[in-house]
């Protein structure tokens, strides 16, 4: 499409100041025209004056206008009289439109990249910014649940079974997947170490106690953070967007009674039960294994997985799902409802909402093993 | 340049809209001249909207044919569709600016799509029509930076990124204050003035209706077929009583 041939251009000095810039052919934006820079380095420092003469001019768009209000601009900003009476009468009113409203220089619009040094403090200032949001929201929460305990929060139980139906029972196919999967990784890795010591029948001690103590809880929480985690901050997020947010507060609805409870309260019930879900599958996928490939005895292995459990291992997992539900439903919810307006926003919410979460799990699984440790549970 | 001509630019016949078994709109033929801006008008729930869609591309007719340039377009095998969708510049009601981009970016993106310019003369073109909108300086912002007629007059812009032959614009007005959709409705003429652009304006905002139009067609919800108005103004002194109704708020 670009055809170069057409368009014509020239320069002509107009008495001593003056310059006259001739304009032909066609001048259209698909075209490879020249751009202003080419007349304001005729401009020198003599020139004062500055018409156009159009007469062979054929055809013209934007493209014309653009250079033409680069030249404008310039003989603007040195005090040069340009004489646009010469121009297409349409071309005079759109620079005119175009001149019309002044260019906003808006204060404080961080424009570019930052240096290294810039990021690193830009990111520490968003840290300690961060912190304060998450003890208020926090915060927030406790208030909700206070005042549901006492019956003032508006809150919908049948909310509270739909997030419970959809993080719960909805989520069973993946964790089955994943738990029966993790289970046997925990027997082959047990068998390889016990075989040393001829000991492989404990590999039903190590599934045992593994699965339900740490690693159910575990893989659970970092399933749900990235299933119900993100999808959390994706729902508050566009729900953030479209102003539904706005316009529960401004019928007097705490959003956290009506949107983040639920969804804590659905978690916490739910992440724990998955747990145990995922602590039973891990367990038949060791038996799995060890009668198949180790040559030990289903009852055999029966016996020493029930004398390995003991009750304080049930709770410890069960402590730690419940605890791992709270945190990614503190993180979906949180991000989703610091989450901006536009729909990047809402995908930065779902990602950070995953980060956060699986973060904290980590950081209250590690908290949690020394102290139960420390306490011999 | 200037001024409506005869010369037929868009040619809608017998067009079916609709969705699946449900008909929204049937029979619609009119012609678009070039230079026109021809308003698309009716109540809320009409069909505007889904007419406009089948005009741009964007959902087949059910049934009829739509012509560019005396080109079939819904005839026409994808690449020459493609084609003809470049030389339509489509504003949105809502803006649909992507919220990913600058603001130069969003109007940059269809010239460097669709051009070899070099990024200084892409920026130069960005920055104008930007001003053209009243947006100059706001090159670096983002869409969630801005307020409602702001997206609005941004997405003007890209839609006018590549001087298109036929602008379409879905109700142009809405949520802009009066000055503003004022300014805009200036500069809808003045495109078709200087450029010679046609343009379809999908709308229910009667000051727009009446101030710039040159042909129009009315959509009726109730008996889901169009009432060729013609000029919105003689529309409003002797057109049918229902469009009379629309254009006067109920008082005729």
């Amino acid at each position: 499409m670009p055809n170069n041939a057409q368009w014509q251009f020239e320069i002509q000095p107009d008495g001593d100041d003056g310059l006259n810039i001739i304009l032909g052919g066609r001048w259209c934006i698909d075209a490879s025209l020249p751009t202003s820079g080419v007349v304001l380095e005729a401009l020198g420092d003599k020139i004062r004056r500055l018409r156009f003469d159009v007469a062979g001019l054929s055809d013209w768009d934007s493209g014309l206008l653009t250079f033409l209000d680069g030249v404008l601009k310039a003989c603007a900003q040195r005090n040069i009289a340009a004489d646009t009476s010469g121009l297409p009468p349409g071309a005079q009113r759109l620079l005119a439109m175009a001149l019309a409203v002044p260019e906003q220089k808006v204060a404080g619009h961080d424009q570019g990249p930052q240096s290294l040094l810039a990021q690193v403090g830009t990111s520490a200032l968003a840290f300690l910014h961060d912190a304060p949001q998450m003890l208020r929201f926090l915060g927030q929460i406790t208030q909700s649940m206070l005042r549901l305990f006492t019956g003032r929060a508006r809150f919908r139980y049948r909310d509270l079974w739909l997030e419970i139906e959809e993080v719960g029972p909805r989520a069973l196919p993946i964790v089955s997947v994943i738990s029966f999967l993790v289970g046997l990784i925990l027997a082959y890795l047990g068998a390889d170490q016990l075989r040393l010591v001829g000991a492989q029948v404990f590999i039903a001690d190590l599934v045992a106690i593994g699965m339900v103590r740490e690693v159910g809880a575990l893989m659970t929480g970092i399933i749900i953070a990235g299933r119900t985690g993100a999808a959390f901050a994706a729902q508050l997020g566009t729900m953030q967007v479209n102003e539904e947010i706005d316009a529960y507060k401004t019928l007097g609805i705490q959003p956290i009674d009506f949107l983040v409870l639920p969804r804590i309260l659905a978690l916490m019930l739910m992440v724990p039960l998955l747990t145990l879900y995922s602590g039973f599958i891990g367990i038949l996928a060791g038996l799995l294994i060890s009668v198949t490939i180790f040559h030990i005895g289903v009852f055999e292995y029966y016996t020493e997985t029930l004398r390995a459990l003991e009750f304080k291992h049930f709770l410890v997992g069960l402590s730690k799902g419940t605890v791992y539900g709270a945190m990614i439903a503190f993180a979906g919810c949180l991000r989703g409802m610091q989450c901006g307006r536009s729909a990047e926003a809402v995908g930065r919410a779902a990602t950070s909402a995953v980060v956060t979460a699986i973060l904290l799990i980590t950081i209250a699984a590690s908290i949690m093993t020394i102290v139960y440790y420390q306490l011999d549970i | 340049m200037a001024e409506p001509s005869n010369i037929p630019h868009i040619e809608v016949s017998d067009l079916t809209i609709g969705y699946g078994d449900y008909v929204v709109q049937r029979d619609l033929s009119f012609v678009v001249n070039k230079g026109d801006i021809f308003v698309i008008m009716g109540g809320n729930g009409c069909g505007k909207t889904t007419l406009m869609r089948a005009l741009i591309g964007l959902q087949r007719p059910l049934q009829g044919s739509v012509r560019y340039s005396g080109e079939d377009f819904w005839g026409a095998s994808d690449e020459d569709r493609q084609r003809m969708k470049r030389r339509l510049g489509v504003l949105f009601q809502s803006g649909a600016l992507w919220s990913s981009l600058t603001l130069a970016d969003n109007v940059a993106l269809p010239i460097a799509q669709y051009t070899d310019l070099t990024q200084t003369r892409i920026d130069e073109i960005v920055s104008f029509k930007l001003a053209l909108v009243g947006l100059a300086g706001f090159e670096d912002f983002y869409p969630s930076e801005l307020s409602g007629g702001m997206k609005k007059r941004a997405s003007l812009a890209r839609a006018m990124a590549l001087d298109p032959d036929i602008l379409v614009i879905d109700e142009p007005s809405s949520g802009l204050d009066p000055i503003t959709a004022k300014r805009l409705d200036e500069l809808i003429v003045e495109l078709r003035d200087s450029l010679g652009t046609t343009v379809m304006v999908v709308t229910h905002e009667l000051a727009s209706i009446l101030s710039i139009g040159n042909n129009s067609v009315y959509l009726d919800a109730e008996t889901h077929t169009m009432i060729p108005t013609g000029n919105p103004q003689d529309a409003l002194k002797s057109g049918d009583p229902k469009v009379r109704h629309f254009l006067t708020r109920g008082a005729a």
